[in-house]
Order: structure tokens, then C-alpha cells, then sequence
């Protein structure tokens, strides 16, 4: 399941829901992506996330159906904030669940790196300093290449 | 048949329009030849279609290159490299 909103999420919640009836599932992975305070040496005051409506759900629904044809997972959540955000506040959630840890653990770090290059959302940082859009970072695309190489569920 | 355009983030603030209804000259068949034809549309578009090479499209909601042929999309999107996450 995915889910772009503006509010933030509670993950304990999150988790809590996505185990219901699921009593199959023996292994969770969650990761969170937070606004720092600091980029480039740069004090951070408040970010701006603007997206695509349309093609967010769409790109974040194609990561999640190939996480799901790579590994076999029982369930998986992607969250996603949007708006003005200020340091420390959630900007990602990341759940997967399956029956074993590593099916979890991959598929998360999968849904993550894809995110990173695919989903539309931009960044725009505010600080002392001025306001600047946030460049891509060649080191998410390298993360993201290496699952490019064939199906790696038989691992 | 019309277009609609959408711009986001600097490309947005550059041309100064998040969402357009265009009608395409025939000519056009490409994101590419698509960004050199936005560019004639004045400073702004110049301007912001400047360094089209690290602009990024969708069609139709979906990532396409810059030699992706236009066909009959009804929503091209341009936008810088993304960030989210």
C-alpha cells in the first residue's frame, strides 16, 4: 500500500495495522527518513516537498509491485509526506513484512533506493543562508543501479 | 488536440507556469525537440529549458527520455532530477 499525505505518521501504528490478521509474517523492517538540520555545511531551517500528483502513486505503486514480484513479502506500506517540513520531522516511511528477515530486509532497501531516483518529489531547503532545490545525488543513482542486475530473490 | 504541460520545482519557478494547455506544432515529436521548441517561447522558457540536458519528462505520468517519441499523450511533465526520500 501506498500513501502521499501531508500529516505525519505514527510507525508504531503503522507497523501495528500492517500485522492484523497477518499472522504469517515473522520479520519487519521499517525505515524512516527525517529532515536534518544541516546540508552542505549549510544550517537547515525548513524544507519544502513538492510532488507530482498523478504520477507519485503511480511510480510509488510500480516500485512496490516489483519489490513484490522480487521477493516474496506478506506486506508492504510506503509513506510519503509532502508540504513544509522542519528538521527532525518524518519524511518517509518504509514497512515491508514477510516470513523471513532477509526477503524484508531487501525489499526495503529496494523500495528505498528506487524511491530515491524514481518517485517525483523535490526538495527545496530554506536556511540563514537563503533557499535553495536540493541536486540529485549521484550516490542514488549508483544505489539504485546495482538492482538492475537480474533477479536477485533466488538469493 | 491540446497538451497539457507541467513544470515543477526550478523548472516550474523558471518558467514561471506549473501547468499549461498547449497546442503542439506538428513538428514536434520528441521531448526533445519539445524542450527546443518551449525554449522559442521567450526569456523565461529560454531560461529555464537553458540546460534542457538535465531536465527530466514524463508522458503520461510514466519517466520518458529524451528521444521518447510524443505520440498521443494527453500530460507531458518536465522537472529537475528527483529528490524525494
Amino acid at each position: 500500500m501506498i500513501r502521499i499525505q501531508q500529516e505525519d505518521f505514527d510507525v508504531g501504528e503503522e507497523i501495528a495495522r500492517l500485522k492484523e490478521s497477518r499472522s504469517e509474517i515473522g520479520a519487519i523492517v521499517a525505515f524512516v527518513g527525517a529532515v536534518r538540520d544541516h546540508a552542505g555545511g549549510q544550517p537547515v531551517d525548513e524544507m519544502l516537498l513538492e510532488h507530482y500528483p498523478g504520477m507519485t502513486e503511480a511510480e510509488l505503486q510500480r516500485i512496490e509491485a516489483e519489490a513484490c514480484v522480487r521477493w516474496k513479502l506478506q506486506a508492504s506500506l510506503v509513506v510519503h509526506r509532502y508540504g513544509t517540513l522542519k528538521p527532525s520531522d518524518n519524511i518517509v516511511l518504509v514497512v515491508t513484512a514477510s516470513e523471513h528477515r532477509e526477503a524484508a530486509f531487501r525489499a526495503a532497501e529496494f523500495v528505498m533506493d528506487y524511491l530515491k531516483t524514481r518517485a517525483p518529489f523535490w526538495k527545496r531547503e530554506s536556511g540563514p543562508r537563503g533557499t535553495r532545490w536540493v541536486e540529485a545525488d549521484a550516490r542514488d543513482d549508483a544505489a539504485s543501479a546495482r538492482w538492475d542486475k537480474p533477479n536477485r530473490a533466488a538469493e | 488536440m491540446t497538451t497539457r504541460l507541467l513544470y515543477f520545482a526550478w523548472v516550474k519557478e523558471k518558467t514561471g507556469v506549473a501547468a499549461e494547455e498547449v497546442e503542439l506544432p506538428r513538428e514536434v515529436t520528441t521531448i526533445a525537440e519539445l524542450m527546443s521548441w518551449l525554449k522559442t517561447r521567450g526569456p523565461e522558457f529560454d531560461n529555464a529549458f537553458a540546460r534542457s540536458e538535465v531536465i527530466r519528462a514524463a508522458i503520461d505520468q510514466t519517466h520518458a527520455r529524451h528521444d521518447a517519441t510524443i505520440g498521443t499523450a494527453r500530460e507531458i511533465a518536465f522537472f529537475p532530477p528527483v529528490t524525494g526520500g
